[in-house]
């Protein structure tokens, strides 16, 4: 039976953090500890000397991690860390899916690898999150152009609503291009026309 | 058209990325960047090792470090070209400024030796000094500064911070000072946090910051693109060193999707103009921040071989094995092949002797004659990487 792994996830925000513990707890009998404050996090790290750190790719707090891999010499380094050298294809998957892993030396691939398989599965689920988040943020946008362009037309050409729209969508159409980027262009000129 | 992903991170130094695409030196090229905003350095570094961007700005001594193997396992990486000197400034908390300012220091902004000494004499116990990644220019900065200006190795801690975090940082009371680029330390300074003591090129007149960096697959097996690619960035860079266009290009890039900050912000960097504490003291600093002029962006060798040399010392490596591995780095022959048809200006020789130049200098170059910006430390140390072999 080998030990515990002691797990440091690094993540400011609760509702990312526990589902990534619960992840990393139904892969085995691990002990997790959650950093969410990055104030003294080089010190936290060190003090802790962790197996495994788990850290969002994107986490500006990662650089400061990398000072920790990059301490001068093993006597002096608090805890021996590098992104993890073992297996190339789990580097991959891990960076793909957002994650970013600091694996203490020596540490066994087959001790890691279900730990990171558990950790790449959570945050392949933040990042369909994020990506319908930012398709719902860019379609309310585009539906912000639309209007503004119908009411440029409605004002300029006299017509309501409905026909400034079927006006809009045949010009779409007729240039092959896409409703909202024919409503930004007319917005965009009638801005330069001061209308 | 084909798309390139560039990924880079929000400093006022990713403008010859972002200009190249808004402005349509991209387009120009065929190309259209797709250009994705980072949080670390060292997610730009793994994201291009695994292929998801086909490029990325990097700190000057970060492929250093991959080569001398000081990173993750990736596959090779090249610098092909320079995106920018300087810009970077230090500046100090507070308290050290009142100390500073008590002990008669001016704050003149452009004096290394007396600032150094000033804080040398104000600081009790060990300073504490903010960096954005250990593999940085800053980090090279302030190691040379503060050493040449007598504080011992075991007087200085130097403490990684992200540059969006400078300022918190430094309100906490985690770091006595820092050095960062732009706008990061102007940020500071508008919170009331910290004053501006120095700006890099103060320390080194030259101090290459930025590099664009390639894995060494991509650039050799998609020749036309990387060519295509250099010659937009080039081109922008151009454009940027104009003087009369610096605020144009302060305008676009604190647009929201690039750094979403107040143009005024981006703006002091990028003229020069600085303002260094809460009272609204002006500094002006011709040359606080070059793309391409004085042969800026050419990547020399002997540069590689400086920061390796530095880097080798202080992780116990060779350093002449580490010199050679990082001058295999820096493809000064690519930016021969790819930017000579755009009439880039080409030094005779890849390597030379480096803080040589105390003033600009014309010099032969392969065709005709091109100026080389002044590069000379503060102290007149001088790196020759044929003697240091």
């Amino acid at each position: 039976m080998s030990k515990r792994l002691l797990i440091v996830v690094v993540e400011p925000d609760p509702e990312r953090a526990q589902p990534i513990a619960e992840g990393l707890r139904d892969a085995g009998d691990h002990d997790i500890r959650i950093i969410a404050e990055q104030s003294g996090l080089a010190r936290q790290v060190a003090d802790l000397r962790p197996d495994v750190v788990l850290i969002d790719i994107a986490n500006p707090s990662r650089d400061i991690l990398e000072e920790l891999a990059l301490a001068s010499g093993p006597s002096e380094r608090p805890v021996a860390m590098f992104v993890d050298r073992s297996d190339e294809g789990l580097t991959r998957a891990a960076i793909e899916a957002g994650i970013s892993a600091y694996v203490v030396d020596g540490l066994r691939p087959e001790r890691l690898k279900p730990v990171l398989d558990a950790a790449i599965a959570r945050f392949h689920i933040f990042q369909q999150m994020r990506a319908e988040l930012a398709a719902t943020r860019a379609a309310l946008e585009e539906r912000k152009i639309i209007d503004r362009a119908k009411a440029v037309l409605m004002k300029a050409r006299g017509i309501d609503e409905e026909a400034a729209y079927a006006l809009l969508r045949k010009t779409a159409m007729d240039q092959g291009k896409r409703l909202a980027d024919i409503a930004q262009q007319l917005v965009m000129a009638a801005g330069l026309l001061g209308r | 058209m084909m798309t390139l992903r560039l990924g880079y991170v929000p400093l006022i130094d990713a403008a010859p990325l972002i200009v190249a695409q808004e402005l349509g030196f991209a387009a120009e090229e065929g190309l259209a960047f797709d250009l994705v905003r980072l949080g670390a350095w060292a997610q730009a570094r793994d994201m291009l090792g695994a292929g998801l961007i086909d490029a990325a700005q990097m700190l000057v001594p970060m492929p250093v470090g991959q080569a001398l193997g000081l990173g993750p396992a990736l596959p090779a990486m090249d610098l092909v070209m320079f995106l920018s000197h300087g810009g970077q400034a230090v500046a100090v908390n507070r308290d050290l400024e009142r100390r500073l300012r008590g002990a008669g220091h001016d704050f003149a902004f452009n004096d290394a030796r007396a600032a150094g000494e000033a804080v040398r004499a104000a600081v009790t116990g060990r300073l504490r000094v903010g960096v954005p990644f250990p593999l940085s220019t800053q980090s090279e900065l302030v190691r040379h500064w503060l050493s040449a200006c007598g504080l011992a190795a075991g007087e200085l801690d130097l403490v990684t911070v992200p540059p969006p975090m400078m300022a918190d940082a430094m309100a906490r009371g985690d770091v006595d000072a820092f050095c960062v680029g732009e706008p990061w330390a102007s940020v500071a300074v508008e919170r009331g946090v910290a004053a501006l003591l120095l700006p890099g090129t103060a320390i080194w007149a030259a101090p290459p910051e930025k590099g664009l960096v390639l894995l060494r697959d991509f650039a050799e097996a998609r020749t036309s693109e990387t060519g295509a690619l250099m010659r937009a960035v080039w081109r922008a860079g151009r454009w940027l060193d104009d003087p009369d266009h610096r605020c144009t290009a302060a305008e676009i890039l604190s647009r929201p999707a690039y750094l979403n900050l107040p143009p005024e912000l981006a703006e002091r960097g990028l003229t020069g103009r600085m303002t260094i504490s809460g009272n609204g003291e002006l500094r002006d600093t011709p040359g606080f921040l070059a793309f391409n002029a004085g042969g800026a962006s050419f990547p020399w060798k002997s540069l590689a071989a400086l920061f390796a040399h530095r880097i080798a010392a202080r992780h116990g490596l060779d350093p002449q094995t580490a010199a050679s591995r990082a001058m295999a780095r820096f493809r000064t022959d690519l930016y021969r092949q790819h930017l000579r048809p755009a009439g880039a200006p080409l030094p005779g020789a890849s390597q030379r002797v480096e803080g040589a130049l105390p003033q600009d200098r014309s010099v032969a170059a392969e065709r005709g004659g091109m100026i080389l910006r002044a590069d000379a430390f503060f102290d007149g140390f001088t790196f020759d990487p044929a003697s240091a072999n």
